[in-house]
């Protein structure tokens, strides 16, 4: 057993500043244990958002020694020892208190994406028919808890603030993996060109290294939206036969 | 007068995971305005940890599989005290409820035809669950909600119930504080959908998440509804065991249906010794016939590793008990092994196991492709709930429904895995119906005093400031204290000691002081939580008094044999007129003979 320093950002609506507290720290344990404890040893109101505690939910994210990181997936026995750990809130969100941060905005992108919408049924008892390897790449998509972590490391959202314009890499993920749904029949490429912002990635690839389920973000979700897009609105070829047609794509 | 402010719908669901956000938008397609209060952030609920898989008689693995046989195998499992009615719209329903979801976007994995794929699981004579590898609580939690979110339905999130608001004997909504502001809010509505989950919580080693405090539970008791079968306590036969902070953590019983097995320290697979007579014709006879089994031979019958939970939960305990565990106090669960059998074992078990492999890989430094992990009991389900219709789900109270885990009456003594994700699917849709249809007669006024007085009650703590009593430290005795007295093994001795226990820890709850303020402050919120933790505990501790039997999860050291004469009954909970908690037996209803004669059938 040891005795670690957390440097533990307290405070409200943004104004706060680390406070240290000592707690002892035993085999096992995680990051979100000790913030337990130190709520229960000497600070009872120390706000933290946390729910399965088993890496399902994605409720516990925060800044670990300043990386992006899920509390309850973060082993003590893995950061630096003897060195004070300090733990604050996502930057890239409005602070509520302490480790608290107001994600709300995030469930506000996502009802802004056009839904689901599935083609008839294959079979005459309603159900459709798919195979395994073409649901394999959608279902690496599906993985995501929303834990909002690849948001909080993304630039254009923690650097620029390009909130009201772009979406980010969670709901890139969302789109993709509504777009590449063997049974979606709706159309979501304008909107990513015009609304959603998808030209803002630089494919820094900063998502994908923080994505605590390993969805390989970048490479397999945002980059064939964005040649989707590529095609769809830039490709010279289409462009000519749409000129002479004198037909534009709604 | 209080502050609150005041929010109306037609129909008020409480608690969004499955069986909630199911409700809500059936509710919403009969054309009700919906509210939907979640304590945590929306998809974040419990649902969200259920791993192995959903069950419904497809029959897309096996064609012998029908509603039938998943009746049947529900009513052997639950030991006959299901609410009948349940376990059969339960069987006939889930299927299409399975199918919806396909429709609404979930993709499960598949079969070599295209279909949705079935696996196996205890209790299970056929491959019946639907699975998205060990994430399949994921998968339905998120179709669930991207569905609900287009939807007429108004989300509350992080906001709790502190209490049912009543007009007469109907009840007319809830008085709520919201979690980052600390403001209350007064949901006035023409019925209320109680989704609230479990009460892991009042026990130390749990897998359950820190939202499951009972609350429905609670909340229906308070207004007069009945509990029912909270005797029963699912303890679930493998949690991790080490190390200590992840003590309790699910292992899924997938692990075992894609052909995992449990040893004992000497290598023995103990779960061969000790086969229930009413399983022994569906259980294999060698290591081989099981093996088969997990790789679906049709001739061959389930490994013992695959018999009811409350079984294997007692075998590994004996194990323990008997000193042939593992270091930690724990079984060995090897799926490791496999490899002896199966050509790139390794890639195999990360493909169907991927949460699990992650799991101990990150928590626990173990390679679960190459060693056998340690796993003992962990408190994971509650039976026992509110009592409800098998058909609408309204409880005993006019207007207050109830779905899911905190609704009694599908699983009797005891749950099959799988049957809880379509439980919430089946019957938080009937929920959500029958509430539509409740509360387009007209809305009660709810009781304005009761609203202030809940208010008064809930800034209480802060009142005491300088009290000595921390939140925290009456929650922890609390958890240790049932999971001792309480747990899985029991005896009357202990029960009344804990009942003794419980009058004591309820006395210091009621002087218990939190720092702070209102804004996102846990201390508080834990002291909120603390009065439906006591009164779930009281229930349980008294409803497996009275049971002088063991039977399903409620096994008792001083009554170690099935009794006849306790088939016959429930034990109801509820609160009498001066406050205390009344218990009493409840006859169970006559089974239709239609009904009698499948199980009959099923036996053979």
């Amino acid at each position: 057993m040891t005795t670690t320093t957390f440097k533990i950002w307290r405070g409200s609506r943004g104004k706060g500043e680390f406070t240290d507290y000592k707690t002892d720290i035993t085999e096992g344990m995680v990051v979100l244990d000790a913030m337990h404890q130190i709520q229960a040893e000497s600070a009872g109101d120390l706000a933290v958002r946390w729910n399965c505690k088993a890496g399902k939910c994605g409720s516990c994210s925060a800044e670990i020694n300043g990386q992006p990181r899920l509390m309850c997936m973060t082993r003590m026995d893995e950061l630096p020892a003897n060195e004070p750990v300090s733990v604050e809130p996502m930057r890239a969100f409005p602070h509520v208190r302490d480790l608290v941060t107001d994600v709300s905005w995030n469930f506000e992108v996502k009802k802004k994406i056009k839904p689901f919408k599935p083609r008839k049924p294959d079979a005459p008892d309603g159900t459709w028919r798919m195979a395994q390897e073409d649901i394999d790449r959608v279902q690496e998509f599906r993985k995501c808890i929303e834990c909002f972590l690849c948001q909080d490391v993304c630039h254009v959202l923690r650097d620029h603030h390009k909130h009201d314009e772009f979406i980010g890499p969670r709901f890139f993920v969302h789109v993709a993996a509504l777009e590449m749904h063997p049974l979606d029949t709706e159309d979501r490429l304008r909107d990513l060109k015009d609304d959603n912002a998808l030209g803002y990635c630089n494919i820094t690839k900063c998502c994908t290294k923080v994505c605590p389920e390993h969805i390989t973000i970048t490479d397999n979700a945002i980059i064939p939206l964005k040649e989707r897009v590529v095609d769809e609105f830039y490709d010279p070829v289409v462009k000519l036969v749409r000129l002479f047609r004198g037909k534009k794509k709604a | 007068m209080a502050e609150y402010d005041r929010i109306e719908h037609d129909v008020l669901v409480i608690g969004a995971g499955g069986a909630g956000l199911r409700a809500a938008i059936e509710a919403a397609n009969a054309g009700a305005r919906v509210g939907l209060v979640c304590k945590s952030l929306l998809g974040k609920a419990h649902t969200v940890m259920a791993e192995g898989g959903a069950a419904a008689a497809m029959a897309n693995v096996d064609d012998r599989d029908s509603w039938r046989v998943h009746f049947a195998d529900t009513m052997r499992g639950g030991q006959y005290l299901n609410n009948w009615r349940m376990a059969e719209l339960h069987a006939k329903e889930a299927p299409d409820r399975i199918r919806e979801l396909e429709a609404w976007g979930a993709l499960f994995d598949r079969t070599e035809d295209g279909r949705i794929l079935q696996r196996n699981f205890g209790g299970h004579r056929y491959p019946r669950l639907a699975h998205v590898g060990d994430r399949t609580g994921l998968e339905m939690i998120r179709t669930l909600q991207d569905q609900a979110i287009h939807m007429a339905i108004d989300v509350h999130m992080e906001v709790t119930v502190v209490r049912l608001l009543m007009d007469g004997d109907r009840v007319a909504g809830a008085l709520a504080y919201d979690r980052e502001k600390g403001r209350f809010k007064l949901f006035a509505s023409g019925a209320v959908v109680l989704a609230t989950g479990g009460v892991g919580r009042a026990f130390s080693i749990t897998s359950n998440s820190w939202e499951y405090t009972g609350d429905g539970h609670a909340l229906a008791y308070d207004v007069g509804a009945e509990l029912m079968d909270m005797e029963f306590v699912q303890f679930h036969p493998t949690g991790m065991v080490w190390p200590p902070s992840v003590k309790g953590i699910l292992v899924t019983e997938g692990v075992r249906g894609e052909g995992g097995v449990l040893r004992n320290s000497q290598g023995k697979r103990f779960m061969f010794d000790d086969i229930p007579e009413n399983y022994r014709n569906q259980t294999a006879e060698s290591e081989e016939e099981g093996w088969r089994y997990t790789q679906g031979d049709k001739s061959a019958r389930r490994p013992p590793e695959l018999l009811t939970r409350d079984h294997v939960a007692r075998c590994i305990q004996k194990e323990v008990r008997e000193g042939r565990g593992s270091p930690h106090g724990g079984v060995y669960l090897d799926i490791a092994w496999i490899k002896e059998r199966l050509p790139n074992a390794a890639e195999h078990i990360r493909k169907k196991l991927p949460s699990m492999y992650h799991q101990f890989k990150q928590l626990a430094n173990i390679d679960i492709t190459t060693t056998p992990m340690e796993v003992g009991p962990t408190t994971h389900y509650i039976m026992g709930g509110i009592r409800v219709d098998g058909d609408s789900q309204m409880s005993s109270v006019p207007g207050l429904f109830a779905a899911g885990e905190c609704a009694a009456g599908l699983h009797g003594a005891n749950r099959l895995g799988g049957n809880s994700l379509s439980d919430l699917l089946v019957f938080g849709r009937r929920a959500g119906e029958f509430a539509a249809k409740f509360a387009a007669r007209g809305k009660g006024n709810p009781s304005a005093g009761d609203a202030d007085e809940a208010v008064r009650l809930a800034l209480a703590p802060f009142d005491r400031a300088g009290s000595a009593e921390s939140p925290y430290a009456i929650q922890h005795e609390l958890q240790q204290m049932m999971q001792k007295l309480v747990g899985i093994v029991r005896q009357e001795s202990e029960m009344r000691e804990a009942l003794e226990k419980l009058r004591g820890l309820r006395a210091r709850a009621k002087k218990v002081g939190v720092q702070g303020n209102r804004e996102y402050n846990p201390g508080w919120h834990t002291a909120l939580d603390l009065e439906n933790l006591i009164n779930v505990s009281e229930a349980i501790a008294l409803a497996a008094i009275e049971r002088k039997e063991s039977r399903g999860g409620h096994f008792r050291d001083d009554y170690p044999e099935k009794d006849a004469q306790f088939a016959k009954f429930n034990l109801v909970v509820r609160k009498a007129a001066d406050g205390s908690m009344h218990l009493e037996r409840r006859p169970l209803a006559p089974m239709p003979s239609e009904l009698q004669a499948i199980i009959e059938e099923q036996k053979a």
